[in-house]
This record gives C-alpha cells, structure tokens and sequence, in this order.
C-alpha cells in the first residue's frame, strides 16, 4: 500500500486505551476513524462511517474472524468488513476506506488515508 | 364469461367439510366459472371441531379457520348465522328461514350431523348437553361453574373427549357406556380395559356395561309441570341406570352416545336416503338428484355413513373435482384414528377387531405402565391387517402406513411393538406409494419431493403439502421422514451456531453450565475456533449472563456485546441512542413522568410512548447516556432493558383496584414479576402480560407469558407473540395460586433460557420442542426431569443477583471511558449526528455519506452539546 499524501503520523491513544478485540473512533484531520486492535495487538484503521446504514459506527461493531481474517461486524446490519482492507466480505463491491496506522512506544498513530 | 353466463353453487352448511369443498373449489378453479354461496347455520365460520376440547385453551378465535369471517376470493360469498329450510330440487332453489329464496345451478349439501340423544326420559332437563359445537361448549363451561360432579353418556372416541372436557373444568366425571368397554368401535377388550385404567387413574369414573334409565330432576322442582313444548323444568340431580338400585347423584349431564347424520332437509325434498339415515351418493358423491350433492358426514356414499373429517375431506375434493368435469370417486375412506384422550394415546388402524378370516393375532401388554398393543396380521404372517394401539400409540405413523400400502412385513413383526422400537420403527422403509397423512392424503414419496423443492424442515413440509396439518398424529412421521431423507441425500441439518462453535446454542449452555466458564476466551479456547463473530460471542455474552450475572459491560465481556448491549441502550440509525427507564407494569407517578419529561427536554431527545406500556426517549448521542442515567438513576429509575434479549415489559391493565370487571390485582402482579425477572437475559427478547380479567385487555396472549385472572386464581399461558409471525400464548397450567404461578413461570423461563436456539421466541421454541406444548407441561408442571427445583435455585439466584447496569456502569470510571465520541477528541460531538424537526420534536437527518468536518484543528469550531431545535429547522 502506498500512501498517496505525504501526511504525517497523528497519535490518537495509547494501544491501552483499546482494548483487544474492540474498536474506538478519532477524530483525525476531521474524518472519523475506526481503530481496531486485535488479540495479538495488531491495529487497523478503518473509515467509521458505514457505507451501508449510512451512519458513523463501525468503531463499535463487534470484531471477530472469519476463517484467517479479521473483521468487524456492523453494528447497525451486521455487514462484516475486512480490518486489512475494508472489504465488506458478503459484498467485495463494497469497502470502506482504510487508514495507514502504527504504534510507537506504546501509542497508536494515524497516517493518511489508503488509496 | 359474462357475468350474467356464470353458474351458481350453493352450500348448505359451513362445517370442516363445507369449508374444505369451498377451498377445494377456489384451488381447482371451480370460481373461475361458478359463483358460490355458502349458508352456515352457526354463528360463525368454519372451525376445527376435531381440535373442540381445546376450545376452552385456545378460545374460539383459534379454533377458526376463517378468522375473517370471508374468503379472499370475492366470487365466494359466506353468510353465517343463515338456515336454509327448504329445498325446491324441480326449481333449483332454496328457501332461508326468512323466507327469502335463492337459485342454484348445482346444490352442494353438508349439513353435518347431529348429536343423538337417545330417548330417555329427563333428557329434556336443564343442565343437559351435548357435544358438538362452541356454543355446546361455552354453556357446559357455564353449567360447570356450579355444577360439583357430572355425567358424560357414551364412552366412545367422542364421549371421552367431552369427558376431558369436563375433568378439565373442575367436575367430577363420571363416564357412562353401555357396551362391555370403552371406545367399542376402535379397541377391543384389552385395549379397552387398558384405557379405563388410565382413565381411572386421573380421577374419572367409568360404569361400563350400563344403561341410563332415566335422568331425575333436582329436588327443588316440586311440581314437574311440563309446558306446552313438553320442556321439563328443573335440572338434573340424578341418573338412574337399569338393573341398579343406587341413583348416582350429578348436576350435569353431557349426552356423547354417537351422531346421526343430518338429512331432514335432503328427505322432505325427496331425494333418497340412505337405510340407516344419511343421503344416498354415488361414487361422485351426487344424490338422486343429479345438481343435488352431498359431502361429509350428511352423506352416505354407497349407503354407509363416515364420521371422521378425513372421509368428509376426500367428499369435498371429489365433488370440487366432479363440477369440474373431473372423473375422482370416494370409494371408500380409512377409518383408522389415533388421538390423546384425556392423555392417554389411543389408536386404531385397518382391521382392528381381527374380523379377516384366519388372520392372526399378535399383543403386547404392560399392565403397569399401562400400555397395550395388537397387531392383526394375515394368515400368511406377512401381512399387517390392523391394530390397536392404547398408552403408547408412537408407532401408528409407521403402521398405519404399513396396512394401507400392504407392504411386507419384517421377519420379527413383533418387533414393531416392541417397547424399544417407539417410533422409528427399526429400518423399516416405507413404499414411496405409502400414505403418511390420511387427513390430507400425502404420500412418502410426496413429502420427499417437497424436500427436493426446497423444504428445508419437518415444519416446511407441513405448510407447503398439508402433511400433519389436520389432526397431526402424523407429524412425528413426517418429521422422520425428512431427517431420514436428509440423511440419505448427505445432506446433514446443520445445527451448529456459527462456524466458530460446531453445537448448538443450548449444547453451548451446557457446556458453560457443566465446565464453569466465566470467559469467553476460556469457551473459545477449549470448544471453538478462531476469535468469534457477531453471532456467538453475543450468544456466548447471553449464556454468560444468565449464568453468572455479572455485569455485561464488565472488562472481559464488553467487547462480546451485541449492538444495543454494548452501549446499555437502543442504537438509532443515524449512530444516535434511544433510552429507555424501567416502568414495570406500566405504573408511573406524576413525579416520574415530570422528571422523564425534564430530561427529554434538557438533553433535546424526541419522546414517544412504546407498546410495553413505557416511555422512550430517542436521539441521545453515546457520550451523553451517562448524564442522562445519572438524572434517572437520581430520581430512581433504572435500566429498562430495551436494549437486552431480555425481559422487557410486563404489561398489565388497571385489574381490580378500579376497573368494574377486574377479578385481580393485575397492576400488582405484574409488578411483582417485572421486578422478578428484571435483567434476566435470554436468548431473545421476553414480553410478560397480565390481565385482571377475562377480558384480556394487556393483551397477555399475545406475550411469551401471559397471565389472565380467574376467580379462583391465575391462568398461565405461554409462547405468545405479536411481531411477523403472531401467535397466541397457549394455556400452560390454570386457576394457580401466585405462589404455584411464580413457581411455573421460574420454571419455564429458565428451562427456556437454557434450552432455547439464539434468537428464538417461545413461541418457535415450544414449536421446535419433541411434544410441543405438552412436553413443556411434562417439564414445568409434572417436573418429569426432576429438573423442577434446578430450574427454580437458577432463577432464585438470578433474582437475588440482580442490580441495575446502568446505576453501577455510571458509578464505574472504567466503565464510563467507551461513552465518548472520539478517544482524541471527546469534547466534540459525532458531527455526522444532526437533526431535522418533524410535528415539533428533532428527527434524524439522513447523512449519504461521511460528514466531513475537517480540516479544522480539534475542538476549534464544532458545536457542542444538544442540537438546537430553532437552529435546525
């Protein structure tokens, strides 16, 4: 994935702010950001707005895996979208934008968004 | 066809079978040509006079088979409540009580029959009865209020069903039969011994082998005047039978001693009756007039008379058929009956007397457990004749079959009775040919083809080929049928919750219960795969709660909540919440409405009344549900669970305390068990009801536990539902104490909270379950599990476990960090939330994608707090 704009990395929380298996919303250059941490603390950044119900929400969907692949279930419908691409896995016609995202020293920063 | 060309089919009589021959006629495309009118002599429709004892459960409404009083096909006109009096067969009319005469092109005649009562003097009395329609019924409830103990004349299939009728109405029953045994046409003397002991055991008295001489008036009637209609004045006290001194002493008498068939009509026409009563059809079921036909039970093809439905059916069928030109025949009907009578399984089938020459005969008898069997069988040994079936009829459906298609039999036919092949019947394979549903007439072969159509269940079958729908003594067959056809294709039902957990959610409640999880993670770990999905960590959330009730935002569980759950409140579309305080039974001071009211006002939220009898408040944003709880809790209120598959409302009408009719306290009642069984979590949504009289204005039928006064106590009825699929709540147990109803709804909660599939009302659940309705009673009230004070300590200690979620969330910082709107920015609102204003309250104004709000610095600009409705407009 490369990064389209040269943005610079904004710390949102501490990785302990998040916990494992759930999802948090930032605030990040006045989008609406999902950030997911998994069991074995990967972060993932996802757009919170749902394509689907049209509503900033997939923060607090619940994460789970299908097969090998981390997703978050909607919250309003249950569309579950991929944490790595935003992907909805019923519908890969449909995705939701995704962010670049990393931990330093135990803090979770944004990048820009993925093209 | 101009109108003025089409033909018109006149019914008389709306009974099952009258009914069945409209609906045969609107499925074979009879209305296409013809009108049709339809007369029904009773007050109503057509209803399900096979199921009439369960009038009393399930009420009339039930029972119907047109509850809206028409038929959707506008050329079928119904009038009830309408006698025709006269048939004029040269001018092709008929006449109506009122004089008004109609023409038809083509008479269809099911008038039924009647109960007969024999001519014994005193019949004529008050407090007599007989059995036949729900008028019957409604004046034996009304005698039996008063009435101490009572008398039913004729102990065959129809007199033990009004026996039930009255043992289940509280009087003490008496069965009177002529002949050596009971049941005399279907059983035979064992068979029939079998039954009385059973019957006996309940609390019934059987006098077999006697004859009802007379019925004496009761004592208060000094002068027996008769009057000019030769109506005897007085009410029973007494029968006396013939050749016995001692008069037995009842107060009401309900005549079941056979039917006749109803004629009257057909005779003063001229048309040819039957030697034993009944009009005379041919094979095409057409009377001696060639528009004149008669179907059912006023009928009698080749001069014999049938008085079951099937029979009726395959008349109605025949004739719908025959206006059409088609060539069917009635040549003749299987008489065989299985039943529950009085909770005994009686059956009978083919030949069950032995009456082929030289057949052989073949029982089993278990005088303890009260169950025997015979099976009549050829000469030869190889084929199966008949049988008779008493205590435990489960392999009728597999017998029965087995006559009619004149299969072989296995080597060890014994086998068939034997009390380990219940059911299944061993390996036996049924002919494709073999008929399952002799009320509808669908075959093996037929319900596999349903199964090939697309039938994904037993209970798909049923809706799309009728098996099983009628009487339903077939229905563990059809059951059978299609697991085994499922089987046999490969095709496995799959039962397993998600695909991270290969059992079902109640094998899953097990597991939970017997290994003493607390975590998810410990479930996952030791029974599942990967990490979970939106179906079973909520699931496993759900079983986790019940079990240890903990509080669902508590650190370990949080992240398996469902939606709602997560956030203890309603998620809207538009990402907002809605709010919804506890008001158990609907019962609210002036205070707390004023402080509901307040904080709607002060946090902006759109207020409307639910359908449980409270108030919801709606549009709040996720970080301001902890303020407003704080208001609420402060004022004392607590969580109202709209949020949970969990108990939500239990609703109630004013009862006693005001309302002129109410026989109890049912505002109290229902408080008591809101409070109960607050915060239980199940495996869907829960609705109680209670209603302080007959009238039912909770509407407690309609709810997963209704409860509806009595004089004497509390009815509790179970597995209501509104929603998509509407159903009425069944009688579980009736005229409880409050102390054996709390004690039943314990049970029955917590054994549906264990048992129950994820996301299954009562209603399907009790569906789903092996016996239906009845296995719930076995389970509840006869406690044949001896699961009964289990159940009761899991319900016990969820009781005493309780505390409100939202009081101890807004005590809890830890708790309180996921309510805010941004982890960076929590001073500024969600600004993809705003509001329109719709008949002065805010509304969701529907975003199409994201707003942005950007590039703004954090905090700078954003407007923060509750939308200003003047702003918005």
């Amino acid at each position: 994935m490369t990064q389209t704009q040269t943005q610079t990395y904004i710390s949102v929380c501490r990785l302990d702010d998040i916990d494992p298996e759930t999802g948090i919303a930032a605030l990040v250059r006045g989008e609406a950001v999902a950030v997911f941490r998994t069991l074995d603390d990967r972060v993932f950044a996802l757009s919170n707005f749902d394509p689907y119900g049209h509503a900033s929400v997939l923060a607090r969907g619940i994460v789970g895996t299908r097969g090998e692949v981390p997703f978050v279930a909607s919250p309003l419908l249950k569309q579950p979208f991929a944490l790595e691409t935003g992907l909805c896995l019923d519908d890969p016609s449909v995705s939701v934008p995704t962010y670049e995202v990393d931990v330093v020293d135990g803090e979770v920063r944004i990048g820009g968004r993925r093209e | 066809m101009s109108p003025h060309l089409r033909k018109k089919v006149v019914v008389v009589g709306h009974g099952m079978v009258g009914h069945r021959f409209v609906t045969a006629a609107i499925e074979r495309g009879l209305t296409e040509t013809h009108d049709i009118v339809v007369f029904g002599e009773e007050p109503r429709p057509a209803y399900d006079r096979v199921a009439l004892t369960s009038f009393f459960e399930v009420g009339a409404e039930a029972l119907s088979f047109l509850p809206s009083g028409a038929y959707e096909d506008p050329r079928v006109t119904l009038r009830t409540g309408t006698s025709v009096v006269e048939i004029d067969t040269a001018a092709q009319t008929v006449m109506l009580a009122d004089g008004e005469e109609m023409a038809y092109d083509e008479l269809v005649l099911a008038t039924g029959a009647a109960p007969f009562v024999p001519p014994v003097p005193g019949a004529e009395l008050g407090n007599v009865f007989v059995y036949r329609t729900i008028e019957d019924l409604e004046a034996i409830r009304e005698a039996a209020k008063t009435a101490r103990a009572g008398a039913v004349i004729g102990g065959g299939l129809l007199g033990l069903e009004a026996a039930n009728a009255l043992h289940q109405l509280g009087v003490e029953t008496h069965v009177v039969e002529l002949a050596p045994r009971l049941m005399a046409v279907q059983v035979d003397d064992a068979g029939g011994n079998t039954l009385k002991r059973h019957i006996e055991k309940l609390g019934l008295t059987v006098h077999t082998g006697v004859m009802t001489e007379s019925i004496s008036p009761d004592a208060v009637v000094s002068v027996v005047d008769e009057d000019e209609s030769g109506i005897l004045d007085g009410k029973v006290s007494a029968l006396k039978f013939k050749d016995v001194e001692e008069p037995l002493a009842v107060d009401m008498v309900v005549f079941s001693a056979g039917i006749r068939p109803r004629d009257a009509l057909a005779r003063s026409a001229g048309l040819d009756l039957a030697e034993r009563g009944g009009v005379l059809v041919d094979e095409q079921c057409r009377s001696s007039d060639p528009h004149v036909w008669a179907v059912g039970e006023c009928a009698a093809p080749g001069g014999k008379m049938y008085g079951l439905v099937a029979p009726g059916y395959d008349m109605a069928e025949v004739v719908a058929d025959a206006l059409l030109g088609g060539a069917g025949t009635f040549t003749g009907a299987d008489m065989s009956t299985k039943l529950k009578l009085l909770g005994v399984d009686v059956a009978s089938f083919g030949d069950a007397h032995g009456t082929t020459d030289e057949c052989l005969e073949l029982t089993y008898s278990d005088a303890v457990a009260g169950v025997y069997k015979k099976l009549v069988i050829s000469e030869d040994g190889t084929r199966l004749l008949g049988g008779v079936l008493v205590g435990d009829a489960s392999a009728y459906g597999l017998l029965r079959p087995m006559v009619a298609s004149g299969m072989a039999l296995p080597e060890n036919p014994e086998e068939l009775i034997l009390p380990q092949s219940t059911g299944g019947g061993g390996g036996i394979q049924l002919p494709p040919e073999a008929q399952i549903c002799s009320c509808n007439n669908v075959t093996r072969g037929e319900i596999e083809a349903a199964v090939d159509n697309g039938c994904e269940s037993a209970a798909d079958v049923t809706r799309t080929t009728k098996a099983g729908s009628t009487c339903g003594s077939c229905k563990v067959q059809v059951k059978k049928i299609v697991e085994d056809y499922f089987t046999a294709q490969g095709k496995t039902v799959d039962t397993s919750l998600c695909e991270h957990f290969a059992m079902t959610r109640a094998e899953l409640f097990d597991v939970v219960l017997i290994h003493g999880y607390k975590t998810f993670d410990q479930i996952i770990e030791a029974h599942g795969t990967g990490r979970g999905c939106d179906i079973c960590k909520p699931a496993v959330a759900s079983i986790l709660a019940s079990q240890l009730n903990g509080h669902v935002l508590a650190k370990e569980n949080r992240k398996l909540q469902d939606t709602n759950d997560a956030y203890l409140a309603n998620l809207q579309k538009n990402g907002s919440y809605s709010v919804v305080p506890r008001i158990p039974g609907g019962e609210i001071t002036p205070e707390g409405l004023i402080v509901i009211g307040e904080v709607a006002k002060e946090f902006g939220l759109y207020t409307k009344i639910t359908g449980g009898q409270r108030i919801d408040m709606f549009g709040a944003r996720m970080e301001d549900l902890p303020a407003i709880w704080k208001r609420l809790v402060d004022a004392g209120f607590e969580s109202g669970h709209a949020y949970g598959k969990s108990l939500r409302t239990v609703k109630s009408c004013v009862g006693s305390t005001w309302c002129r009719y109410g026989v109890q306290d049912s505002v109290g009642l229902a408080i008591m068990l809101e409070t109960r069984y607050r915060g239980l979590r199940s495996p869907h949504k829960l609705k109680g009801g209670v209603s302080g009289c007959a009238r039912e204005c909770a509407e407690a039928r309609g709810k997963d536990f209704g409860v509806i006064a009595t004089e004497k106590g509390w009815n509790l009825y179970v597995g209501g539902n509104g929603g998509a699929i509407p159903a009425h709540a069944q009688l579980l147990a009736g005229d409880l104490s409050t102390e054996d109803l709390v004690r039943y709804l314990d049970r029955f909660l917590m054994y549906y909270v264990r048992t129950a599939d994820r996301l299954q009302r009562t209603s399907t659940w009790i569906e789903s379950l092996d016996g239906g309705l009845d296995r719930v009673r076995e389970v509840v009230i006869d406690d044949v599990l001896g699961l009964g004070t289990e159940l009761e300590a899991a319900m016990a200690t969820h009781v005493d476990g309780y505390f409100d979620e939202w009081k101890a969330t807004i005590e809890d910082p830890e708790k309180l960090k996921r309510f805010v709107s941004f982890v960076n920015a929590p001073e500024i609102p969600d600004p993809n939330i705003s509001f329109g204003s719709t008949r002065g309250q805010i509304v969701p104004d529907v975003a199409d994608g994201p707003a942005l709000v950007g590039p703004v610095s954090l905090g700078a600009t954003i407007p923060v707090g509750a939308p200003n409705l003047e702003e918005s407009r």
